[in-house]
């Protein structure tokens, strides 16, 4: 699929009453791609993210939407294109039940009144939220207000999807479901951004990593790349996946590996060769 | 004696059909660490709400069975006597914390207590110290990063001198590294003070190598309580495996005989290696 530059981030510099929080930011999100934003907390990765539909404006620096400068386009136009979830949910649930929540997102997108049922109950389904449907959005936990929240923000079908910390409260089930549905979203040909801190999650669906540490990003690559490298992710006071982990202790053991594994799968590769060579019949 | 015996409890909340327990039994002693996992809506945190009494007192609803902590039966016991006893620490620290300084935070609960002055201020630079919070005394929870603040939160239940530390997703808003330095805080009052903790927490990885035991919960019952290394193996379906799980799955398949499920990279690497040396000797 081509891909294609969504929102480009450059040298961009923000502060908040003086305080710098952006440090001369430059980043690139693609669409049919899942980029994740991952750092410690304080880094930044949230006042980065606003800026991506338009809710912040960079004090120095651009940032380009589809070719067009933040500084130049509304909020309201922007976010139909961009699709923010923010890291707590009660910062944009408000509707009376969870279905209003929903209709109410696609009705003030300009969705034809014809449609909205249908992407309504498409994104109930889609987010096991059909049963909650008369609930109000304050009587479901944290998690599934969650969903809603995101399940909101999908209905509208926006280009890129940008989600802070979705997997937070989430149980294994709708850890991967989510995946599920954002590795779907991305064959689509969405751009998705991540800010998470569970790198194994990073592991299972990011195609390209970022990570940022005091208003800077030190560090962005394809997903194996930088979350193998064990020096950065500390930088960015993260741990490495338990697999990568995994082989960089055995390799300090004086174990030899073809190269640092991330994935269950492939460290089995490795340790069967290994175990396989150093028995005496090689055949387990 | 244990510090908290449930036996056969039932509960239904008011105005719902169903109960969200049915029939739980559950009892832990001083220096545990239980590790409470299970699908949303299992009945985790109703769980957690009966053994600070916030079930019956605060939530309406059938409590059947037997429930005690600390020796007092929950239905007798007010929330604020119960309190001293059981500490819960909630998801999100923001909540919870609300004053202007880190000490008087911490001093809040004990003020609350009605303990003398001078025991306050003892507990509170005791605390301080045993925290690491000395140098952020006077910083307001809000100028804390989030590893900060939840260190904070269980540092002000902690002066209380629970038996019991209850912990709601404590790692859910943390980058991991503040996550680990949280857990193995906790671990030590667990190793060396005897304290008997309880945590609910999605993240197996993060939190599975510190427990002593696991509990895990489904459609408001127990279905697994035990040790964590054979829990794993077979409440996957519930709960997921962590990945060294699975690589110990698939290399076992191949014929490494430990009977030691790995629940930490370290401990992976360690049985690969043992098996790698013995089969080069042999």
């Amino acid at each position: 699929m081509l891909k294609e530059e969504a929102i480009i981030v450059k040298d961009v510099y923000f502060s908040y009453n003086g305080f710098e929080v952006l440090k001369g930011v430059s980043l690139t999100v693609r669409t049919g791609e899942v980029l994740a934003l991952m750092g410690e907390n304080g880094a930044g990765k949230t006042t980065l993210i606003k800026h991506f539909n338009g809710l912040l404006k960079p004090q120095k620096g651009r940032v380009l939407v589809f070719g067009k400068d933040t500084r130049e386009a509304s909020v309201a136009q922007l976010a139909r294109r961009v699709g923010l979830v923010f890291q707590n949910p009660d910062h944009q649930l408000f509707a009376e039940s969870v279905e209003e929540e929903i209709l109410f997102t696609l009705r003030n997108m300009g969705y034809p009144e014809s449609r909205v049922k249908e992407r309504c109950e498409y994104v109930l389904r889609l987010f096991d939220l059909d049963k909650y449907r008369q609930r109000s959005p304050y009587t479901l936990s944290i998690g599934e207000r969650k969903r809603l929240a995101i399940a909101a923000v999908v209905s509208h079908d926006p280009d890129v999807l940008v989600l802070d910390e979705p997997t937070a409260g989430q149980d294994y089930f709708n850890k991967s479901k989510l995946a599920r549905i954002i590795n779907a979203m991305k064959m689509k040909g969405k751009g998705i951004v991540i800010v998470t801190h569970d790198v194994e999650f990073a592991v299972q669906i990011a195609d390209r990593v970022a990570l940022m540490a005091n208003g800077r990003v030190i560090k962005v690559g394809s997903a194996r790349d930088v979350l193998t490298d064990e020096k950065g992710l500390r930088a960015a006071r993260l741990l490495p996946p338990q697999i990568a982990w995994t082989a960089s202790l055995l390799i300090q053991k004086g174990f030899t590996m073809s190269r640092i594994p991330m994935l269950p799968g492939e460290l089995y590769f490795e340790l069967a060769r290994m175990l396989d060579s150093r028995g005496e019949g090689g055949n387990l | 004696m244990p510090l908290v015996e449930l036996k056969g409890v039932h509960f239904k909340y008011a105005g719902s059909d169903e109960y969200s327990l049915k029939g739980v039994s559950f009892s832990a002693s001083r220096g545990e660490c239980v590790l409470l996992v299970g699908p949303s809506g299992c009945g985790k945190s109703t769980l957690l709400r009966v053994l600070n009494g916030l079930i019956p007192h605060f939530y309406e609803g059938d409590l059947e069975g037997e429930a005690t902590v600390a020796g007092l039966d929950v239905r007798s016991t007010p929330i604020h006597v119960l309190a001293k006893h059981v500490g819960m620490v909630f998801q999100d620290p923001e909540n919870q914390l609300f004053l202007s300084s880190v000490e008087r935070e911490i001093a809040f609960g004990l003020e609350n207590m009605g303990l003398a002055r001078a025991e306050i201020k003892r507990r509170v630079e005791e605390t301080l110290r045993v925290f690491g919070l000395e140098e952020l005394r006077y910083k307001a929870p809000y100028e804390l990063s989030g590893g900060q603040q939840q260190k904070v939160a269980i540092a002000s239940i902690m002066a209380m001198e629970p038996e019991v530390l209850v912990l709601d997703e404590p790692t859910a808003n943390l980058d991991p590294l503040s996550a680990l330095e949280i857990l193995s805080l906790v671990n030590v009052l667990v190793k060396d003070e005897g304290l008997l903790t309880i945590i609910v927490e999605h993240r197996l990885e993060l939190a599975l190598k510190f427990a002593t035991r696991l509990v895990v919960m489904n459609d408001g019952r127990l279905v697994f309580d035990g040790d964590p290394r054979t829990g794993v193996l077979f409440t996957h379906r519930l709960i997921g495996y962590p990945p060294v799980v699975i690589t110990y799955n698939l290399v076992r398949r191949r014929g490494l005989t430990e009977n030691f499920t790995p629940l930490t990279p370290e401990e992976l690497a360690e049985v690969v290696a043992e098996a790698c040396s013995r089969r080069k000797q042999s």
